[in-house]
């Protein structure tokens, strides 16, 4: 393990990496010389071969994406998602502040396979340094002729836009960013048709996010087999893990899939333990969507599978933050609910209605006018919401019941413990100013 | 966002009032058009020059956005009533956007809420009387490394704690990037030369009223 190269974050320190000089110096833009080299499908078939999955929170396979694109297409759009909202992930951040031409190299092998004509980078509006950043590695990179019309001197062309968000969480949902970009309301569409088929401007639509495309050069310049040959069959390549709350070294790290939480928080080169004094409650791994793990759980292996064992939903965005002794359950649960609550786009009836209503039970419940039985009713409005697929439009509504589910479930104890013990005459008091 | 209503018998837009978006801002606009398919896709930008440039997006240039892009105004006002970070009527000089996501509470944002809306003397979505500062919170900012954060208009403070604050409300370049900006859009209102000389004017003693409580009295 220890033996593990960085790929992803090789330049990050490295003095100047945001200059096409420096990136060129270290190798940059060799890969992409190569696959213009080949035909689209070839480099579809590597990406494929590599067995890429997507970085953004589902792991769908990059290349099998690609290829649902209709054969007689004449137009492809590629959106890079760069909207980054889940809640406690920063890995792209730090993709694009510290190596912007990275995913400016990945950007073009991507549309050059899926042959895209332009490329929008969604980048949510709170990001305004990676703005400035990204938008001028991307201005260097037209002065190159690296984009723009007939790149690198052959026949492919390719412009490269950032599209500014403006706060919505759920405009990183693909559909909804697509709706975003097209100026209205970031509301998630229905599918079928699947954005491939029709997704932005109607036309086929590729969207990935930026750490997946960060990948593609690489795959291309080492080859499919090197890629497999890191991690564990089913989750394979170098991966970014996010790690914050209170350890040592909070920050973004990579290595191959498969290390436990217990290793992100712990290892030197990782989170460097937990601050002084504090121990370990709880650990929501995965992004907050995916549902949180008790500290007798963090065994788990960050990678595709495991944490489905767990009662998770999935990986999503590896992104981990800790929950200590100090921190009251109650807090963590009221902070959760909320942030769907809030975000939920409330196209989805049962989304709309369920959020809000976790919402307001986990803020009673925090304000110290909790009933034990509000616990059962936070699982059913969980189970109505989340539990039959196909019910909503995208997957926030799942999202949402993971956090609220687990933490019930596994925190159950904590929670009766707090309700019971509320002053008497306090549960009056509290429902009178909330109401 | 934070809206204010209109009574039916206001008018929202006078017919007769001069443009408020001047030929830059429409030739800043413009210069989005080739970028998409539709003129509609370029609502979001449009409405991000506007407000970097007006410090907010008004009834009167909404209607102005609407006819540049060839949409109806109700598709503007749609679409700008999704977004948090557009406001309809006027905002402080400075916005401070306090993350308030998981990591950033676990680790004290609320101590810094807190002692925000107490020196500022506003409450969420609140502006200060004499308009240099708005206060509201949002969802992770993706600078979970370094919580509690928060933003003042384009700048991150890191890892902030709330004997902080009053240091960095003091500080008049709060909101200042230290390095090259692209020109693509413009640099907010906040910053401009007059705004930075208010600020920098300024004793401390900030006299407050919270719109929002405004809004619940009238
Ligand atoms: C509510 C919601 C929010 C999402 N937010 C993001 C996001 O911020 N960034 C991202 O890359 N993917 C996000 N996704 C996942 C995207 O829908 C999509 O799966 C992803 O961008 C595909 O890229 P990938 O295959 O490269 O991972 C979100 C999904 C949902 C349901
Ligand atoms: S599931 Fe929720 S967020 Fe997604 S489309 Fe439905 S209401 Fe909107
Ligand atoms: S939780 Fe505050 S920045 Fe992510």
């Amino acid at each position: 393990m220890a033996t593990f190269e960085p790929v992803l974050l090789r330049n990050v320190g490295v003095e100047g990496a945001r200059t096409l000089k420096v990136y060129e110096s270290r190798g940059g833009y060799q890969a992409v010389r190569k696959a213009l080299g080949m035909s689209p499908d070839e480099v579809v078939e590597i990406v494929k071969e590599a067995n890429l999955r997507g970085r953004g929170g589902a792991g769908f396979p990059a290349g099998v994406k690609w290829s649902f694109l209709p054969k007689d297409r004449t137009h492809t759009l590629l959106c890079v998602n760069a909207d980054e909202s889940e809640p406690p992930t920063f890995c792209n951040r730090v993709l694009m502040e510290s190596d912007p031409h990275q995913l400016i190299e990945g950007t073009i092998i991507s549309a050059y396979a899926t042959q895209s004509q332009i490329a929008y980078i969604y980048m949510r509006g709170e990001f305004h340094e990676q703005f400035h950043i990204l938008q001028k590695a991307i201005d260097e990179a037209y002065a190159a002729g690296y984009l723009g019309k007939n790149i690198f001197n052959g026949d492919f062309s390719l412009e490269i836009y950032i599209h500014r968000g403006a706060g919505a969480y759920v405009c990183g949902e693909e559909t909804g960013l697509i709706e975003s970009l097209e100026g209205k309301r970031g509301w998630p569409r229905i599918k079928p048709p699947f954005p491939a088929v029709e997704g932005l401007f109607r036309r086929p639509t590729v969207v990935n996010n930026v750490e997946t495309l960060s990948c593609v050069p690489h795959i291309i310049e080492r080859g499919a087999d090197w890629f497999t040959g890191i991690g564990p069959s089913h989750s394979v390549g170098p991966k970014l893990f996010c790690i914050s709350g209170p350890v040592n070294k909070p920050g973004c790290y990579e290595a191959a899939m498969g290390i436990t939480v217990r290793e992100l928080i712990e290892r030197d080169d990782m989170g460097g333990g937990m601050a002084p004094g504090k121990r370990v409650k709880a650990v929501f791994p995965g992004g907050v969507s995916m549902g949180v793990l008790s500290a007798e759980e963090l065994d788990m292996k960050m990678d595709f599978d495991d944490p489905r064992n767990y009662s998770l939903l999935g990986l999503g965005t590896a992104a981990a933050v800790v929950i200590d002794q100090d921190t009251d359950m109650r807090i963590v649960l009221r902070n959760m609910a909320r942030f769907y609550g809030t975000e939920s786009c409330g196209q989805c009836t049962q989304c709309r209605e369920g959020t809000a209503w976790m919402h307001k039970i986990a803020t009673r419940i925090a304000a110290g006018a909790g009933r034990l039985e509000d616990l059962d009713l936070l699982l059913e409005t969980a189970r109505n919401m989340g539990m039959m697929p196909g019910l909503s439009i995208c997957g926030l509504s799942d999202g949402a019941t993971y956090p609220i589910e687990t933490i019930v479930k596994k925190f159950r104890s904590e929670l009766e413990e707090a309700i019971r013990s509320q002053p008497a005459g306090r549960v009056d008091r509290v429902l009178q100013v909330l109401n | 966002m934070s809206w204010k209503t209109l009574d039916r018998n206001q008018q929202a837009v006078d017919p007769d009032a001069p443009p408020v978006l001047s030929d830059a801002i429409r030739d800043r606009i413009r210069s989005f058009f080739d970028r998409y398919e539709t003129k509609r896709a370029v609502l979001l930008p449009a409405l991000h020059i506007v407000q970097n440039t007006l410090g907010h997006v008004s009834w009167q240039a909404m209607a102005e956005i609407a006819e540049l892009l060839e949409i109806h105004p109700s598709d503007v006002m749609n679409t700008i009533s999704f977004y948090t970070h557009f406001w309809t009527h006027p905002k402080g000089e400075k916005v401070i956007t306090v993350c308030r996501s998981i990591t950033c509470e676990v680790m004290g944002g609320s101590a810094v809420l807190d002692e925000l809306k107490q020196q500022l003397g506003v409450d969420e979505h609140g502006t200060t009387t004499d308009g240099r500062y708005s206060l509201v919170t949002e969802e992770c900012l993706a600078g979970c490394d370094h919580g509690p954060c928060l933003l003042v208009n384009e700048k991150m403070h890191k890892c902030v704690k709330p004997e902080d604050v009053a240091k960095i409300l003091a500080d008049s370049g709060n909101d200042r990037l230290s390095m090259e900006r692209s020109e693509l859009f413009d640099v907010p209102a906040g910053t401009s030369e007059h705004a930075l000389s208010a600020s920098s004017s300024g004793d401390g003693n900030i006299d407050t009223t919270s719109d929002v409580r405004e809004m619940r009295e009238s």
